[in-house]
């Protein structure tokens, strides 16, 4: 069963209609990301489902709850880790945790969190004294620590430098190793790539797509195409005969063979029968930057 | 330990992290009366007061003025941060009531407020020999109608400044007139009769009449009291109606 259902969803901001008629289900224990350009309308999106906003059109249930109409419900249900949402600048880690630990009715054991997060030596530290990283990892401990059944985390690892993206992006797939149900905004193609197991491509407050991310490049363009370099001349028709193969083509003193399905094999089958070793072989497939141009008619970035 | 009670805790932690706002609330209203008790004039009898020492009438003002100070100076100012920085956006994001936020810091305010208080008595009582208050009843309750109208009127512009930075800076201006009416730099019994009817209307000139009063045995006057409540009422109710989380 769904454990978050969106439906025909509208927000409009005075003449500006931000969200118009985005519809989605999200199951339990998946991580699913919003994905789209700034501006877009995820933001907007998920903070009808948190109950912040109240939608103009379309119904909302997360857990079987209404968020306008049963707030407080959803509040111990959900954990939100919000965009540009700060402390108090002289509070110490330790005292974020206890304080909003006293808020929820079963909190989750903070110190077991903190010590997840890699914390544990910044529990006297005051909120202004962390890095980036780690407000943001504190961040998310917050959304957390009232042991949520699904957690909505908005632009995580924005401003965060590559290093620290990465050591969140594991944390985000311990925390739904928790049993927790995590649906991410985001516009890094990288983290929606690598974390997610399903996306829904928000545009214009319109929804585009709705798949894994390897079913919305396969929706674009399922072709592939191999490089390499024969290690002895090669008849092009023992390739074009494959099923798979749609097109060889000779660049330089490499070959290049297009094709789709489980092209590689095919190829390298062939090649070993023929005794012919591919040098510097390379796959090239389509990305979900690809996807994302096709069906937005940008890049994400734009 | 319960929600407000947290609350409460954790921001009164974070008030006295704040050594400057926490000397201007809490220790500058007892050196205040005592650099007043120091001057000699101030212990004698003076006539332009009805006899009155001006020391005496001192008390109840610098008491009204440390209200004064919490309300305008640590409870707009946090709020108005608060909100610019999203401290209470991702507060509306648990499940705990807005109105618990705004309890616990009322609920700061007034015991701390409260404890500056029970010092500026004591000193006054112990060192410059003026009386307590006859009508302890009287008192309380006028201290909590100027409480009350007082941090309406700092949520107020809690309510209506963008910024934390322009909370303090409305703070300030609404400081000055508030605590001039209270009869800071001239007391309400040396006024002219113009001067001591505004007085009459605004929040602490009220308040600080009505803490003499009870000082002296007497029940606040009704005028004073309706006063004190409009404020509150008024104040509190725009201040309601105003007020955004984000």
């Amino acid at each position: 069963m769904a454990i978050i259902e969106v439906n025909g969803l509208v927000k409009r901001y005075g003449e500006h209609t931000a969200v118009n008629g985005v519809s989605f289900a999200v199951e339990q224990g998946e991580i699913f990301g919003i994905l789209g350009p700034n501006g877009a309308g995820k933001t907007t999106t998920v903070e009808c489902v948190e109950g912040l906003r109240s939608p103009d059109g379309g119904a909302i249930r997360v857990c079987g709850i209404d968020p306008q109409r049963d707030s407080g419900e959803l509040r111990q249900l959900l954990g939100a880790q919000l965009q540009q949402s700060e402390l108090p600048e002289k509070l110490k880690v330790r005292e974020a945790m206890e304080l909003y630990s006293s808020f929820y009715r079963a909190p989750a054991d903070w110190r077991d969190l903190i010590d997840t997060l890699g914390l544990t030596a910044k529990l006297d530290t005051q909120f202004r004294q962390l890095s980036g990283g780690q407000k943001q990892r504190l961040s998310i401990a917050l959304a957390l620590v009232g042991g949520p059944k699904v957690a909505v985390l908005d632009e995580l690892t924005t401003g965060l430098d590559p290093q620290a993206r990465r050591d969140t992006w594991d944390l985000i797939e311990q925390v739904r190793h928790r049993g927790v149900t995590i649906m991410l905004v985001t516009h890094f193609m990288e983290e929606a790539e690598r974390l997610c197991d399903r996306l829904a491509v928000i545009d214009s407050g319109r929804l585009v797509a709705l798949d894994s991310p390897a079913g919305l490049v396969a929706r674009v363009d399922d072709r592939q195409r191999i490089r390499f370099q024969p290690s002895a001349p090669l008849d092009h028709a023992v390739l074009t005969a494959l099923p798979e193969v749609t097109s060889v083509e000779r660049a330089g003193s490499q070959l290049v063979v297009t094709g789709t399905g489980n092209l590689l094999l095919a190829v390298t089958a062939v090649l070993a029968r023929n005794q012919v070793i591919a040098a510097g072989l390379r796959v090239e497939q389509t990305t979900l930057d690809d996807a994302f141009v096709a069906l937005t008619g940008r890049s994400i970035d734009s | 330990m319960s929600a407000l009670a947290r609350l409460t805790a954790t921001e009164t932690k974070l008030f006295f992290r704040e050594p400057i706002m926490a000397f201007f609330a809490l220790a500058f209203p007892p050196i205040l009366l005592v650099v007043f008790g120091l001057i000699p004039a101030m212990r004698e009898p003076d006539p332009d007061l009805g006899g009155l020492r001006a020391i005496n009438a001192y008390v109840p003002i610098i008491i009204a003025m440390t209200l004064a100070l919490f309300a305008l100076t640590s409870l707009s100012q946090l709020f108005a941060t608060y909100r610019e920085k999203g401290v209470l956006r991702r507060m509306r994001t648990t499940p705990v009531k807005p109105w618990v936020m705004l309890g616990a810091q009322l609920l700061m305010a007034t015991i701390l407020s409260l404890a500056t208080t029970l010092v500026v008595l004591a000193i006054g009582r112990l060192a410059l020999d003026v009386n307590l208050p006859l009508r302890l009843p009287a008192y309380l309750i006028s201290y909590v109608l100027a409480a009350l109208a007082m941090f309406a009127v700092g949520l107020l512009v809690a309510s209506l400044a963008p910024t934390g930075k322009s909370a303090s800076a409305i703070g300030t201006l609404v400081f000055f007139p508030i605590v001039f009416f209270a009869g800071l730099w001239l007391p309400r019994a040396g006024m002219n009769d113009v001067l001591r009817t505004i007085s009459d209307f605004t929040p602490l000139g009220a308040g600080v009449q009505s803490l003499q009063d009870s000082t002296a045995g007497q029940w606040p006057q009704p005028l004073h009291v309706a006063v004190m409540l409009g404020w509150t009422i008024v104040a509190g109710g725009l201040a309601a109606r105003y007020f955004r989380w984000e």
